[in-house]
Order: structure tokens, then sequence, then C-alpha cells
């Protein structure tokens, strides 16, 4: 009976492959959930932007594949005023648009769709301002682009002119940032006339390596190579996303061969995973960091001794072993080791029960009692922070400190946590959006971010210089030193604890070569090759 | 026979008038907002955040929201959904069909073997084929389906790689949606291997959402068979030399059949509560996944009118069921 079984699903799957396309190179990702739609404007998930920004969009510049570091995408080149005021970018030549079904380009690309593409989400008064019901442009305000732009003007067909209120050194890694993905005003423009710019999200059109084709709602988005691309069309022929939900069903699709590449495993399929010998599972640390924000306003945490033996208190290594199971590393600085201006002399505070018992008695701290706060969701910089709670919760009881676990839902615990006057420690963490250490230092502890993203309400004016300071140089070099300076100021004032930078894993087919892992955590597909 | 319908059709106006009650509530009681769960790691400035609450009508008064609401059903808008921003209904419309298709074939499932088994097992009441039965009937029953369900997979599609492992179809057939129902389009586009894929993609999810339906109607149809095989109208039909065959099949079952339409017409609510965990594992694209996701994203648009329209299509079937039960049992109709 089970080789007649066989026998006949080996018939059927014969026939399935005959009735096929003809040979076409195609790669089937298994991604972990469904877009909400494909303009990366407004969207904010990872899977958004798989799916949106960097399979049919480019942007003026480029992250490297594999790297941080910016190189030239839609400009082929720029320069920036000594002030640090304007941005001169020289646009590409001969740059098409894709032509599909509901869209054939007129024009190559030129210095309208730049300004286009970022008036739609700056400029109240554009058509696309509101064109979809209830949107918000969060990464352009989240960047705090508002602030920053005084004007973006065309200069000539291939040159754009943009001026800033005041020197911002990490603009050009924002400009490789999703939301800054380049749309074609000519398209726009016709789907105002038509009277439907709300298909602007559902069938896009962009220069990227890949072109729009399908999506059946929840369950599979498919692309085709761009013919025309800039870059040269890319080596596979047909991209599919094959929408799959549960991780545990995705490590089976992939096993059986219906995907070749996964994201996000459950860190216990991990080893399993990398024992199959059809597979290979890259691996990279995430630019991310899971850490604690102690409230430095409210006493006794406004002193730096009892902030400083709470964290040696902590037996960080111990947890990450438990929690991250491997696929984490203690976090020494804010910024993971990877990001340039990283200081790799800083000390940690070591783990020392008797040291943090004896700081906390000289404090004339005793019987202290401490909110622990811990998201109720599992993030990529801590798969569980209920877990991690717990062993700090032991390991502060050890020197007579209680802890009592805090949770709530999650929008609802990220609202709580900000205000300024939130007691105790708050477990959070962060993702790297640019690969730019102003990312993490301003957007996490500058002064201004108090109430908004300073989990800590922690304003140290020395920290404060350097980091502001940061901003306005633009040799990298000189940022550098003075992102150093910060990092050292923030362990000797510990407004939080750093607990861990995580790893991510990405199992694929063996057959597949060419992928690189992405410190930002997107996934591209254009340097993708797959053996037959 | 008409007036026994609208009599029914009368009872299902305070259910729905409940049903948009419990909806719109539900959702705004469980804690989170859906505003702030579409925003990513950098939030909403607070300004824009009361600019999107007034456009989706989340900062009126509670009472005046439900309002809008069910005036906006009346009219048939169902509202715009929080995160993808495309009209409920369209996205319903789209999803339904998956659902259909595989709460039919589950129910076609759970019919054909469980109406068989309950029989059997009444027939041989105590044999070692009724304990085995009823056995089974019970561990399905107590089930949880998403680990049932991950349980089939890893065993069919990744031990012995009989079956897919999860989606609709193939990816390789990429057929533009007619109806919705891939194996109809299939037919529809006279591509028979599609056909055949389609039906392989149906046959794992099927499973794991027909095991409870078919528990539970392989034990009522056992018990109500044996209600009626003790009746002395059975043994009348055995005195007059009836075969065995026409005595259980012609009138017991016919009998027995009453209590067992009732039992299959509730279990659509059964079905439409296992698509949720079924479409879930299965990567199925139907309306239980579309539901799940839209209650952790709080999408209360979209949770309010999709178990508004849920329940109206479970209780569209069950006044099917009702109208049946009249047609099986004349008796009723008088009542």
């Amino acid at each position: 009976m089970k080789k007649l079984m066989q026998g006949m699903m080996l018939a059927v799957a014969t026939l399935a492959v005959c009735a096929g396309a003809a040979q076409a190179k195609q790669l089937v990702f298994c991604s972990e959930a469904s877009p909400a739609h494909f303009d990366p404007g407004p969207t904010t998930g990872g899977n958004d932007f798989d799916a949106s920004s960097r399979t049919i969009y480019n942007r003026l510049v480029e992250f490297k594949h594999g790297g941080t570091d910016v190189e030239p995408g839609l400009a082929e080149s720029w320069e920036i005023s000594d002030d640090g005021l304007t941005y001169t970018f020289h646009l590409r030549a001969g740059v098409k648009f894709q032509t599909t079904s509901y869209f054939t380009p007129t024009r190559d690309f030129n210095a309208d769709d730049v300004i286009f593409s970022f008036e739609r989400q700056w400029k109240e008064d554009n058509a696309y301002y509101n064109y979809l019901e209830g949107i918000s442009w969060d990464y352009f305000q989240g960047m705090d682009m508002p602030k920053f732009l005084k004007s973006i003007e065309k200069v000539d067909d291939l040159t754009v002119k943009m001026t800033l209120n005041e020197p911002n050194a990490p603009m050009i890694a924002n400009l490789g940032m999703d939301f800054a993905s380049i749309m074609s005003k000519e398209y726009a423009d016709q789907l105002a006339a038509a009277g439907t710019k709300e298909l602007l999200a559902s069938q896009p059109i962009g220069t990227g390596p890949f072109e729009f084709v399908d999506y059946q709602t929840d369950a599979v988005i498919r692309y085709k190579a761009f013919p025309d691309y800039w870059a040269g069309k890319v080596a596979i022929d047909d991209l599919i996303f094959a929408i799959t939900t549960d991780p545990a069903v995705r490590v089976q699709k992939l096993k059986a061969g219906e995907c070749d590449i996964m994201d996000y495993p459950n860190p216990a399929d991990i080893a399993d995973l990398q024992a199959d010998t059809n597979l290979t599972v890259a691996e990279q640390e995430g630019l991310n960091i899971g850490y604690m924000s102690y409230n430095t306003t409210i006493a006794p945490m406004d002193n730096v001794a009892v902030r400083k033996a709470l964290n040696m208190a902590i037996n960080k290594k111990a947890i990450i072993d438990a929690v991250y199971q491997g696929a984490g590393q203690v976090a020494v600085n804010l910024i993971p080791p990877t990001m340039w201006s990283y200081n790799k002399d800083v000390v940690d505070d070591a783990y020392d029960p008797a040291a943090a018992k004896a700081a906390l008695e000289a404090a004339g701290v005793k019987d202290l009692t401490i909110d622990l706060w811990a998201m109720p969701v599992s993030r990529p910089y801590n798969p569980n922070a209920a877990r991690v709670a717990e062993l700090i919760q032991a390991d502060w009881a050890a020197v007579g400190v209680k802890a009592n676990i805090v949770t709530y839902e999650w929008t609802e615990y990220r609202e709580l946590g900000k205000a300024k006057d939130r007691p105790g420690a708050f477990q959070i963490g962060w993702t790297g959006d640019n690969g730019d250490p102003d990312n993490f230092f301003a957007t996490l502890f500058s002064c201004s971010a108090i109430g908004v993203s300073n989990y800590s309400s922690w304003c140290d004016p020395t920290f404060e210089k350097l980091i502001q300071d940061a901003k306005k140089v633009s040799d990298q070099g000189e940022r550098a030193k003075l992102y150093e300076q910060a990092q050292v100021v923030f362990k000797e004032q510990a407004p939080a604890l750093t607990l861990a930078h995580s790893k991510v894993f990405m199992p694929m087919n063996k057959r597949v070569s060419g992928f690189t892992m992405d410190p930002l955590g997107i996934h591209r597909f254009d340097n993708v090759d797959v053996t037959e | 026979m008409l007036r026994y319908i609208l009599q029914k059709l009368a009872l299902i106006v305070p259910t729905v008038i409940g049903i948009t009650i419990a909806a719109f509530a539900f959702i705004r009681l469980l804690p989170g907002d859906p505003i702030l769960a579409m925003a990513g790691q950098h939030g909403i400035t607070p300004e824009r955040y009361e600019i999107l609450k007034e456009q989706f009508g989340f900062n009126l008064p509670i009472w005046q929201q439900y309002f809008n609401y069910v005036g906006g059903v009346l009219h048939g808008d169902f509202g715009i959904s929080v995160a993808t921003k495309r009209p409920v209904m369209t996205e319903f419309l789209t999803l339904f069909p998956a659902t259909v298709e595989l709460a039919t074939v589950a129910m076609i499932l759970a019919i054909a073997l469980g109406i068989p088994a309950g029989i059997f097992a009444a027939v041989k009441r105590g044999s070692w084929f009724d304990q085995v039965t009823m056995g089974v009937a019970l561990t399905g029953y107590s089930m949880p389906i998403f680990w049932w369900g991950l349980l089939l997979i890893i065993f069919f599609s990744g031990y012995l790689g009989w079956t897919p492992v999860s989606g609709r179809i193939a990816l390789n057939f990429f057929l533009k949606p007619i109806t919705g129902f891939m194996t109809i389009d299939s037919l529809l586009y006279g591509n028979w291997p599609a056909f055949v894929s389609s039906l392989r993609y149906l046959i794992l999810p099927s499973i794991a959402l027909a095991t409870i339906p078919l528990a539970v109607i392989a034990r009522q149809t056992r018990s109500a068979m044996l209600e009626v095989l003790g009746e002395e109208y059975v043994r009348t039909a055995r005195a007059k030399g009836l075969s065995p065959r026409r005595v259980v099949g012609l009138h017991a079952f016919r009998n027995a059949l009453i209590p067992v339409v009732t039992t299959i017409g509730l279990q659509v609510g059964t079905l439409m509560a296992g698509a949720i965990l079924t479409e879930t594992i299965f990567s199925w694209p139907g309306i239980g996944k579309w539901m799940i996701d839209s209650i952790s994203k709080r999408d209360y648009v979209v949770v309010q009118s999709g178990l508004l329209l849920i329940a109206l299509i479970v209780m569209a079937v069950n006044l099917i069921v009702d109208v049946l039960y009249a047609v099986i049992n004349p008796r009723i109709r008088v009542q």
C-alpha cells in the first residue's frame, strides 16, 4: 500500500513539474508574515520592507550587502557642503521604472521622482499625504526628517539639492532606509488622474531588482526579475514569498524542499537544522541591543552607586546561556561590536554579588523593592523577557533587593514605560534602523528623547554634548572618537543595564548561493542564485 | 412551512444584535490599541495619534462608535481595516472561499466516515470494533488541533514525504482566482495537474479540521442508532423477515438521522472555530488566520465586522439545517 501511494504521489509530482514553467530559476522564501501592503513609506514591519522596499524599490543610497556602510544607489554621487547643510545628489542616468500589466513608463527616473518620494511624506498639501485612510509616515517622522529638512529642489533632471535646517551627519544613512524608497511620480500622477491613488500601495512600481507580479492575500507573493534593472538583471528569474506564520512549519517546509530559505527559526530547532546535510544555516550578530533602563530621576536609582551595584548583582552570562540558548552575547556597550565606533576598551560592570551588596550598604540602601518590567512578547533582542526577569529577581534577592515583576500588553507596556515618572527597572531593546551609532545613542538616551524613547529619563550633560557634537561633524573618524567617549560616560553613569546582543539565523537549502545575512535584519535576494 | 421559516428568521434578529454588541465589546475589552500596534519601534507622535484616532472614529464616545458601526453594517459598509487600509468586505470575500473549501472537504470527510462508523459500532455494540471506534473518537475529540496538525505535518510530510507541508497548491501553479475555490478554479482552467495538486494540499488540513466533528458525528450516530434499534418497529421489521441490511439501513437509520442532522448543523460552528487554528498551522489563507492576525493587531474594524460576518454565515447554515430537519421530520413543522 505504501509503495502504491508513493508511486501515485511520484506520478502526480512528475506531472506537476511538467506543467510548471520551463526551467526558470526560482527561489522560494518562507516568510514570517503577510505585508500590510506594498508602500514602504507608511509601513513599519521588517516583513513589509522585505516585500516592498528591498525587492521592488531602490533608494538614493543603498546599504552594502551584509553591512551598514552606504554605497551609491539611484544617486551616483553626492557632495555635502562644508557647513553640513546642503546635500547635492547627482542622479544615475538611464534608470528605468518597471513595466507591468498595469503601468508602462514613458520616461526614465529623474529628479521629480526623488522630490515626490519625500514630499508625499512631508508636505500635507501633497496629493498622497493622506492617500490611504489612516496612514502615518512613522519612519519619516521617527527619523526626525521634518525637523531637519528645509527644502528639496530640482537643479536639473539629474541633480537634486537637499537643504537642512541644521547639520545632521546620519542623514545619508537615513536615505538608505526603507521609508526613503523612490517611487515613480509619473505612475503616481497617472493613478491620481484616474482617481485610484490607493493602488500605489497594492500595485507597486519601482526601479528595483524585482517587479511585482501578484499577491494572493495571506498566502503567496510573486515577483519576477526586472529585465532592465539598472545594475543588471539578477540571477534568479522568479522570486516567491510563501507566507508561513508558524516557525515549526517553516522548518518542515524547508526540509521538505517546499521553500529554499526561511527566516526566524525557533532557537530550539537550530541544532537540528545545522545537522541536516541538505541545509546550511547562516548566522550573524544582530544589530540590536536588549537592555534594562533604570529611572534615574527616582531615589534610590538617582544614585549612580546604586545603579552600578544593581548591575554588578546580575549574572548576565548565566541569563544569556539560559534564555538566548546560544543565540546571543553579553552586551558591554549600548551598540553591538559590529558597529563602527564600538569602544572595545570599555570594561563592563563585573558580576560580583559581594561587592554589589557592600556598595548598596555603603549607599545606605536597605530593604529596597524595585518594579522589574518584563515585555509580554518575544523580541529579536530578547526572546523571553519574563524568564530574564525571573533570573534577575533571583540575582537581586541574593543581595537583599526585592523585585516585583510587572508586565502589560505590549503597546500598553511601551506607553506606560515612556512616562517620565515610571518607577523601577524597565526591560526593552532596540534594533538598528540605519547602522549609524546616532540611531542608538540619540534615539535612546538623548535629553530630548525623555518621555519618548529615553526610558531612563536620563539627561547627562557630558553625554549629551558628545552625541550632539557627533551629529554635526561629517568626518566618520571624528564622529567615532566622540561616540567612543560617549560609551565610557554611559558605562560610568549606568543609566541602564546593557544585557545582550542577539544572533540571527537564516537556514537555507544548499542549492542557494550568494545570500548574505544583513545586520539590519532585511532580507535581500538580488545577489542570490540557485543551482538546479 | 413558510411560517416555520419566518419564525426561525425572527429568532435570528435578536441574536444578530447580541453578536454585534459582543463582537464590538470583545476586541475593545482586550488591552492594546490598534494605532499604536501599527506603529514601529519609533512609535507615533501624539499629534498624529490624535489625528488617526479621529480618522477612524476611535475618539468618539463608545456608544457612538457602536452606532456608527451598526449603521455602517446596515448600509453594507463593514469599514476599512486599520492595518491594511483595505475594505473589510473585500478582504473577507478574498479569503472566505479558502475557508469554505477547507470546511466543506472536512465536513464531507467527517460525515462520510463518522456516520458509517457510528452505525457499525451501534450494530456491533460491545464488539472490539465498537470499543476501538469509540476510543478513537474520544481521543479525536480531546485532541488539541494545534498539536495534532503539527504532528500530522511532521509524520506525513516530514517523515513519510507523502503530503505537502502547507499552502493551498504547489507554487508552480499560478492560477488567477475565478471563484476563489482552488479545486474548482483549476478545473475551470482545465488544468488537471493543478486540480490534483490542490487536492493534495487539502489532505492534511482537512483531516486536522475534520477530527473533532468526525468524533462527534460518530458518537452521536452510534447513540441515536442504539436508541432506534431498541424500538418496537425495528423488532417488527426484523420479525417480518427483512434482511438485516434493510432493517438497519431503511427502518433504523432514517429515524436515527434526525438528531444526527442537528449535530451536523451544529458542527458548522465548531468547524469555524477549528478553522482558526487549522489555518494558522497550515498557512491556509482563510478567514480563520485573518481573524487571529487581526486580533493580535487589535484591528477593531476587522474583528468586529469579521466576527459578525462569520456569525451570520453560521446562522444561515443553521437555518438551512433547521429547514432540512423539518423536511425530514414533518412533526417539527406542526410544533
